[in-house]
């Protein structure tokens, strides 16, 4: 394992004490764990809180800001956080008009989630919480534990941060996520395995001419392995379940996202992002407003994940206003 | 009929700790067939904090001892484990109370507790490939021994059943967790959770009724 850390045990709290030092203008880093905007609670607003494994940076805390989240709980790598991360987050942004909690749906997450919100409730704070399960790669059905939250999480926490941000109620901004939720979708491939630095080796194996098709952000293996292919061929085979699922018909404006991995370069992010253009423009979908570059990523890995959401007036406004976080910074 | 008190409780913490380091590797690695790698890492996270705790818990009734496991397990463990595991601690010690021992039935009855707490956290039933497949049958063979067995009689068919639960299923597709992601390709491996569950029963029978 090569890194460029100083011990296993101390990643995270290394870097969370590195965003604390390099971002003092929009957040701080309180016990235990948790990046806080550095201005809240704000009275009179409604806090919007998230949280998940570490090792997918900038999410969660890149996205902590004016206009975005008000407080992200990190856990280990690629663990979800414990509910005392989520209580303090919660109880440290409660202007006095509730708590929405984005959660990412993974089983460890969905629990301890839940847990801080009955927590938060009994203390008077009052909880709602989204979770999003935008991966069409996993078989939504009774028999898993349903499609995972991956890049529609990025755009969720933009579009109702900004709700949030311009005075909106605990239930409009809740009713806004569901509806972000209920109209993203999502599918991710992967080129490279990745280490966990606690566990010190990859976490699979994968062939110099092989690929993982389906994967999630956790380095956990997809559902096909297939021979590697070109990045056109690549992405049709994420786009079409994409665009199938919804299904987003001609006419339709989108938001198009192009996230990579962690360990794939630009330039072939927008190589990917030239077809996601000339397959919406097949279909008569119009990209109104896209987002390229690395959001939500697994640590080292090599690969990307396309993200399609379906705009309406409301979502792309949001989407505009002004946002002031470590990873996403315009309108300021 | 022989009671179960607080040092036995003790022991078998400080066994189950020791276990779950010394086969942290083993349990990562399960996990990153089927999961994300992480069951062995964050149960020794876990259980390292609780060890540090015990100390201070000899002299304390059963249900203290069980509370501080669980909500430890509850602040350091994180995924599904620490909500999971913590569940389980949190129901033996409402069960188990301000006693300082319990007969083998109230014990039994306190573990029935713990079992229920995990199902009801987890939303999980009998195949769907998780620890509940362990945790079980070791409930349910206990139950059989309670009344008429010895504490190591029914320690070992607990310990004995909870390995059988755990390789039942290793052909099994897994619908919950991680795992399920997987459809399919689930099938044919070992299941972590199953595992740690089966070593948590194991060390039960080794602390608390050591063979000769």
């Amino acid at each position: 394992m090569k890194k460029l850390i100083n011990d296993p045990g101390t990643v995270v709290d290394d870097a969370l004490a590195g965003m604390a030092a390099a971002h003092p203008d929009r957040v701080r880093v309180i016990e235990p764990n948790v990046v806080v905007r550095k201005d809240a609670p704000r009275q009179g607003k409604v806090g919007v809180i998230s949280g998940g494994g570490s090792g997918h940076e900038p999410m969660h805390g890149g996205f902590v800001g004016m206009g975005m989240l008000d407080a992200a709980c990190p856990g280990a790598v690629f663990t979800s956080p414990v509910p005392d991360q989520m209580l303090a987050a919660t109880k440290a942004v409660d202007g006095g008009k509730g708590v929405l909690h984005i959660v990412k749906n993974y089983t460890g997450d969905i629990m301890n989630f839940e847990l801080a919100a009955e927590l938060a409730q009994a203390e008077g704070i009052e909880v709602t919480s989204v979770v999003i399960a935008d991966d069409v790669a996993v078989q939504d059905s009774l028999y898993t534990a349903g499609r995972r939250g991956v890049g529609g999480t990025v755009l969720a926490e933009k579009i109702v941060g900004a709700a949030a941000e311009e005075g909106q109620d605990l239930a409009s901004v809740t009713a806004l996520c569901e509806r972000v939720q209920a109209n993203v979708r999502s599918m991710g491939m992967a080129l490279t395995s990745c280490t966990v630095p606690a566990a010190g080796k990859p976490t699979f194996e994968i062939g110099d001419d092989e690929m993982e098709i389906g994967i999630g952000i956790h380095g956990e293996p997809g559902r096909e392995r297939k021979k590697l292919a070109t990045a056109d061929e690549i992405t049709e085979m994420l786009m079409t379940p994409i665009l199938d699922d919804m299904p987003f018909k001609s006419g339709d404006k989108v938001l198009a996202f192009v996230n990579g991995m962690g360990g794939t370069p630009l330039i072939e992010l927008y190589v990917v992002y030239n077809k996601v253009a000339a397959m919406c423009r097949d279909r008569g979908v119009s990209i109104e407003r896209n987002l390229v570059g690395n959001y939500i990523t697994s640590l080292e890995m090599a690969g990307c994940s396309i993200t399609l959401l379906k705009l309406d007036d409301e979502m792309t406004r949001l989407w505009d206003a002004p946002v002031n976080t470590p990873a996403l910074r315009w309108g300021v | 009929m022989s009671e179960i008190g607080s040092d036995d409780l003790v022991r078998f913490l400080e066994l189950y700790a020791q276990r779950i380091a010394e086969r942290k590797v083993e349990l990562t690695d399960l996990d990153s067939q089927i999961g994300d790698a992480d069951h062995g890492i964050n149960m020794d996270r876990g259980f390292t904090a609780v060890l540090a705790k015990l100390p201070d818990l000899r002299e304390s009734d059963l249900g203290t001892i069980a509370k501080t496991v669980g909500m430890t397990l509850i602040s350091t463990v994180g995924g599904a484990s620490g909500p999971l595991y913590g569940t389980f601690f949190l129901r033996l010690a409402t069960a188990l109370g301000e006693r300082r021992s319990v007969t083998l039935p109230e014990f039994v009855a306190a573990v029935r507790a713990g079992l229920e707490g995990v199902k009801q956290r987890g939303k999980a039933e009998l195949d769907d490939k998780t620890m509940v497949d362990a945790m079980t049958p070791a409930v349910e063979a206990l139950e059989a021994a309670a009344a008429g067995s010895d504490l190591r009689t029914a320690l070992e068919a607990a310990a004995e059943a909870a390995a059988v639960g755990r390789d039942r299923i290793t052909p099994l597709v897994a619908r919950k967790g991680r795992a399920s992601y997987l459809g399919e390709r689930s099938a044919n491996h070992q299941d972590p959770g199953a595992t740690s569950t089966t070593i948590l029963f194991e060390a039960l029978r080794d602390a608390m009724a050591p063979a000769g």
